[in-house]
């Protein structure tokens, strides 16, 4: 079975291994209508389920009429949280270590909240059923805004937690108060400050937004009375984690509840938590014995299910007076909404965002971020994001704007002058992060030249000095760094399991390979960047290993697919087993040859006797052999499992580059160019960094320019479909320029460090960078994001520059 | 999101479904292309009991020549105005602003007469008509009438069109030669209805304009025409003063509603924006 | 609301049912007809996912009662290949990677599938207006153009050959 193709250049180019654009695996089923998502399940005898939800933001439920409901044919039963009580389901534990309702417990504390569910014959009936059940509500006073939350006189929200004094993240110290974290070194940092001679600081507002992938969330619950087990097919990004969350919940034995993730049609941190709808729809198949799903519609996945940021921050930098940053501090109130349940690791309620001394060697920092509940729908997921990194990232990439305007140093030279360098690598942040790689100063220069960015600074000059220019020209730059692939399980857990991630890769006698994971692809690409991996590392052609993922009965437990984990831990886990696999693919190919291990080369495909090129053995002679006769005190076939515990996070960073263009008369922002380089260390699939890369930055450009979530007064949330919440199509969407460097990182095992959230966090600050950069003449060192026109034509207005 | 039940019909003939209307009553609604009327029922904001489809009556759509007036079947779709050599060549204005109305799936089955007759100012075409000094054709159990743009519009999802009726045709004169025409619509992204929108056309004679209309979309209770805006130019040399004058004569008469586009003040300024582009661009056009 | 017996040629095949006549088309596809290309999105008619063509025009089939096509012809993106043979949209995406999660990707092409037949050379700005009416938040687009790129060529070449 050795290889037809000789010169070891043509081999390995028909493995199609790391490095190598090749086209994806998984696309055959997509693009001729075969994928499998959620709503393409069906069951015999399944049953739908639809929920009826709450009109208004705070109330009590005073009477609850199922009658009508009951009344239309088809309709099988009606849930209410008293019938969820005997279960003791009504309430469930959030990822957070607070409690959310499943279905509301005689209060509903947002609009939309659940409150009943009907499960009918078919979702026709079920939507007849929810129209006519009759809930009777007492309005209360409704509390939207969070400052107003920790008034002392405020309305009290969470009555269920009355008396309560602390809470999974210490003390309470108000009734609407959540917690309080806090990361660095306060003394430390109002030491720099008091001998600081600049100081500068900025309110800034993180609006809340919402991830809104283009399949919404749900899921087809299977509860077998005969078997006592269940299985459910869900839209979740960390199925292993529902299946243990499940288990806890209903007492089924873990061992007899399976949880499929299929197709996922787009996830970026929605299809993390866990929903009432999917508690609803296993307790009903449990409660009638059949097969039950639940799909929502657009409306409630934007309404009800997990929205991200709204983060309130205050940041001040200290400096000198040539613009060396000495201390930054952080003040943040975070809006959770009715419950607490951020999706973060256990130990960090605010994630990640101590990562916001950023790329920048700053001696004393300090955050604290106080977290408040309100009327608004539960989430704070991280949004294509690691956890709260966009939010870090924005917060000190708008900080080092605002330093530079206020010395008048150029933000690319104020930049330079505060990078991490090279040879501080490994570089311990004044948080404790330990940074794996960078060459920031490199990139910088890389994105400069390539955009002329002193021609574009000479053109922007032009135009100021010209009062009738119909145009403002904005120059955004943004240096982030990011913190992804949590974690390591000393730092990282969600629900006391550490945050690992595991790969079993299995190679069959004729050559070819299966591997399971404990991730799950979202439109990652994962088939095909995974087999890639262990073509490289095995020698086994891409196209012949297939990469499972998603079924808990399957796959090898794993934490899921979410803060770019995949590659940087999972990745490794893959690397981890095939190098198990290569050991022991050595000492069969040594017993094949007749000489020692250590008398043996690999080369692309194949173990080689030094010195005789004649004689080899590929890997797949090797596995046949493994399965037919292996050597004495080997075990036959050829496998191997590992779970991968990360020594540290990687961080990834790049540089970002955009110009925009103001119509002075409407506010309208035309980004003209935006050049994003991305170092994400070894690249495995260009082809699908780059789509990785044009996604996220498509995304970024939503949240930028016009995605929001307002309230009004009576909380309700105004523009809950797509109408209103923004998603860009092709018309509105700018041109990508895409450059990269490559910083490997030193402590994974391939170099990888993850990328498909970077051009997300990347490329929001590097927007309002932008178009607060138009602005810049006229002193304004910060505008609020949405950039939408309206807002943008406030800000000429306010300024004298309308037209 | 479902539809509540409903019982469904598909005239053939405009009779059949002015006769449908007389016997259904008020529990009947008329479906055009339905992008308007389907959502609010799947929303259960409008639970009619009885639909009238009109998509099966063929003499409501297409696009012919009565004299010199262009006679557009209320069915006819947007796309297929676009398409249309006629409406290109006598009307330019329609299909060039129809490109800007929804997405392109979508102006497969939104059609002229369903945007007309809703009533909603959001829609396009009411201004559209208004500056074009259209004429509907409503037919009802009386026969036909027909009743100018002008004064159609009643306010919000009210018009002149009675519920026992249907609107057959939309009737427009060809433009004179010479004539300038824009359409400005300033939206948020596609699909989107407008923020501020401005129709214009214009006659002119040695720089002098002969003839004028400024209709504005989304910017109160009902499409505006501006005739104050319209005298501050009837008559008068085409300049910057002129159109100044104008503009704030349109700024003045709109009451627009505050929503995410933008609150009054916004909208109202962006009314002044649109029509100064659309009457800059309609002057360009003219001869 | 008596229901109503329509008879439809699905991707050439005549299919006969009663359906309710609230019955959208789409679901009238997924859930009758087992086709689950077409994917629900939005429910508004914002977001293309549901696209397919009737009657040769491209509708979006969230916001499109099924009753209504009694009579007509409906393709889907499994009616798009041939024999087994992609359609130049189904093999430009798949070689320009232009889907990511694959959930707007049924729409998307059969909006190309027709945007090609209405726009056979198209410009890239007219691409991008001509699929405005399907939404993406995987690719940015970037890729989708070059894949209605890819498959205008590639019929082009087809039909000067």
């Amino acid at each position: 079975m050795s290889a037809v193709i000789q010169t070891p250049e043509d081999r390995e180019a028909s493995l199609a291994g790391i490095g190598v654009s090749r086209l994806r695996k998984e696309d055959a089923r997509f693009i001729q209508g075969k994928g499998n998502y959620v709503d393409d399940i069906k069951m015999p005898g399944m049953l739908h389920m639809d929920i009826v939800r709450s009109p208004i933001a705070h109330g009590r439920i005073k009477r609850i009429n199922k009658e009508a409901a009951l009344a239309i044919p088809g309709v099988r039963a009606v849930l209410t949280a008293e019938d969820l009580k005997p279960l003791k389901l009504h309430w469930m534990p959030t990822l957070a270590g607070d409690v959310a309702a499943v279905l509301a417990d005689e209060k509903v504390h947002f609009q939309m909240q659940e409150v009943a569910v009907v499960i009918a014959d078919d979702r026709y009936i079920a939507a007849d059923g929810v129209e006519a059940v009759e809930v009777e509500y007492e309005e209360l006073p409704v509390v939207i805004d969070p400052y107003a939350a920790l008034a002392a006189d405020a309305p009290v929200l969470r009555e269920d937690l009355a008396g309560k004094t602390a809470g999974a993240h210490g003390p309470r110290d108000h009734h609407n108060h959540i917690f309080t974290w806090e990361a660095g070194d306060r003394s430390a940092a109002d030491a720099a400050f008091a001998a600081a001679p600049i100081k500068v600081e900025q309110h800034m507002h993180y609006p809340r937004v919402h991830p809104c992938p283009l399949e919404t969330c749900g899921c087809v619950a299977s509860f077998d009375p005969i078997r006592g087990d269940l299985t459910t097919y869900i839209t979740s990004q960390a199925p292993h984690v529902v299946r243990t969350v499940v288990s806890m919940l209903s007492g089924i034995p873990e061992s007899k509840v399976r949880i499929v993730s299929p197709d996922i049609g787009g996830g970026f941190g929605n299809k993390v938590g866990i929903y009432p709808g999917y508690v609803c729809a296993i307790v009903s198949s449990i409660v009638l014995g059949r097969p039950v799903k639940w799909v929502e519609d657009r409306i409630e996945n934007i309404s009800s299910t997990a929205f991200a940021r709204d983060y309130h921050m205050d940041g001040e930098l200290a400096a000198t007076e040539d613009g060396k940053i000495l201390g930054l501090r952080v003040n943040v109130l975070a809006d959770h909404g009715a419950f607490d349940a951020c999706a973060d690791p256990t130990k960090f309620p605010a994630g990640l965002f101590h990562i916001c001394s950023g790329s920048y060697d700053i001696g004393a920092a300090h955050c604290s971020v106080k977290g408040v509940y309100t009327n608004k729908a539960p989430g704070g997921v991280a949004y294509r994001c690691s956890f709260r990194v966009t939010e870090a990232v924005y917060l000190i990439e708008r900080m080092v704007d605002v330093l530079a305007q206020r010395l008048n140093i150029d933000k690319a030279e104020i930049r330079r002058r505060n990078f991490i360098r090279k040879e501080q690598f490994p570089y311990t942040s004044p948080f404790g992060f330990e940074y794996d790689s960078g060459d920031y100063h490199t990139a910088l220069q890389k994105a400069l030249d390539a955009l002329d960015y002193p021609a574009l600074r000479a053109e922007q000059a032009a135009k100021r000095a010209d009062p009738n220019s119909p145009t403002l020209m904005g120059i955004g730059l943004v240096s982030f760094t990011e913190v992804v692939g949590a974690g390591p399980s000393k730092m990282c857990d969600i629900l006391g399991v550490g945050m690992f991630d595991s790969c079993e890769i299995r190679i069959h006698p004729t050559g070819s390979a299966i591997a399971r994971m404990g991730t799950i692809t979202q439109g990652q690409g994962h088939q095909t960047t995974y087999a890639q991996i262990i073509a490289t590392e095995l020698g086994i052609p891409s196209e012949v290993i297939q990469v499972e993922e998603g079924d808990t009965s399957t796959a090898p437990y794993g934490l899921g697919t979410y803060g770019s984990r995949s590659t940087p831990v999972a990745g490794a886990a893959i690397a981890m087993a095939a190098r198990k696999i290569h050991a022991k693919a050595r000492k069969i190919a040594a017993h094949m040859l007749e000489v020692s291990e250590a008398d043996l080369d690999w080369e692309v495909d194949r173990f080689k006797v030094r010195g005789d090129d004649s004689r080899f053995k590929t890997m797949a002679d090797v596995a046949w052999q493994s399965y037919h006769q292996p050597p004495a005190g080997l075990e036959p076939g050829l496998e191997a499992v590992h779970y991968y515990d990360p020594p540290n996070f990687t961080y990834p960073f790049g540089i970002y580059l955009c110009v925009v263009d103001i119509d002075r008369a409407t506010g309208e922002s035309k980004v003209r160019r935006f050049y994003a380089l991305d170092d994400c260390g070894t690249r495995i699939n260009p082809m699908i960094i780059e789509g990785q890369i044009h996604g996220g930055l498509t995304e970024g450009f939503a949240v930028a320019m016009g995605q929001q979530m307002p309230f009004d007064a009576q909380g309700n949330l105004l523009g809950n479909t797509l109408m209103d919440y923004f998603l860009p199509t092709a018309v509105e969407t700018p041109k990508w320029e895409t450059d990269y460097t490559v910083t490997p990182s030193p402590h994974h095992p391939l170099g990888a460090k993850g990328v498909a959230e970077s051009p997300h966090v990347g490329s929001i600050p590097t927007f309002t960078s932008a178009v607060v950069d138009a602005f810049a003449h006229v002193g304004v060192t910060h505008l609020d994001m949405p950039h939408t026109s309206f807002r943008v034509w406030q800000a000429l207005r306010d300024h004298g520059l309308a037209l | 999101m479902i539809p509540p039940k409903f019982d469904y019909h598909a005239p053939k003939s405009v009779a059949e479904a002015v006769a449908l209307l007389g016997s259904l009553g008020s529990e009947a609604k008329l479906l055009a292309g339905g992008h308007s009327l389907l959502p609010m029922m799947k929303l259960r904001f409008a639970q009619p009991a009885h639909l009238v489809d009109l998509n099966g009556i063929a003499d409501l759509r297409g696009i012919c020549l009565d004299g010199d007036t262009v006679v557009i079947g209320a069915m006819t779709v947007e796309n297929d105005l676009i398409a249309s050599d006629l409406l290109r060549e006598r009307v330019p204005l329609l299909g060039e602003a129809a490109r800007l109305i929804a997405d392109p799936q979508v102006r497969n089955r939104g059609t002229i007469g369903g945007d007309i007759a809703h009533g909603d100012p959001g829609n396009d075409h009411p201004a559209l008509s208004l500056v074009l000094d259209a004429q509907f054709v409503l037919q009802g159990p009386n026969g036909r009438r027909t009743v100018a743009a002008n004064g159609f519009f009643l306010g919000t999802y009210m018009t002149q069109l009675e519920e026992s009726e249907v609107m057959v045709a939309i009737r427009v004169p060809s433009f004179a030669k010479g004539t300038g025409w824009a359409y400005e619509k300033l939206k948020r992204k596609t699909g989107d209805w407008a923020t501020a929108g401005c129709a214009v056309v214009l006659r002119q004679s040695g720089g002098v304009v002969t003839h004028i209309r400024i209709g504005l979309t989304n910017l109160a209770q009902t499409a505006l025409r501006a005739e104050e805006a319209e005298q501050c130019l009837l008559n008068q040399p085409f300049n910057e003063a002129a159109v100044k004058r104008a503009v704030a004569a349109a700024m003045a008469i709109t009451d627009p509603a505050e929503d995410l586009r933008g609150d009054p003040e916004y909208k109202r300024a962006m009314a002044g924006v649109m029509v100064q582009r659309a009457l800059n661009n309609a002057w360009a056009r003219s001869a | 609301m008596a229901k109503k017996l329509i008879n439809v040629t699905v991707n050439g095949k005549s299919e006969e049912r009663a359906v309710e006549p609230r019955t959208l088309l789409v679901h009238f596809l997924r859930e009758d007809l087992h086709l689950t290309g077409a994917h629900i999105g939005c429910e508004t008619s914002h977001c293309g996912a549901c696209t397919v063509d009737l009657d040769g025009k491209s509708v979006k089939s969230c916001t499109h009662l099924a009753v209504q096509c009694d009579g007509s012809q409906v393709t889907t993106v499994e009616g798009l290949a041939d024999k087994g043979v992609l359609h130049a949209v189904q093999e430009g995406f798949y070689k320009e990677h232009g889907l990511q999660c694959g959930f707007c990707t049924p729409g998307m092409l059969v909006r190309a599938y027709r945007f090609l037949q209405e726009n056979p050379n198209p410009s890239e700005d007219e691409i991008r207006v001509g699929m405005s009416g399907n939404l993406c938040r995987c690719t940015g687009y970037q890729n989708i153009v070059k894949a209605v790129q890819y498959a205008a060529r590639k019929l082009q070449s087809a039909t000067a050959a």
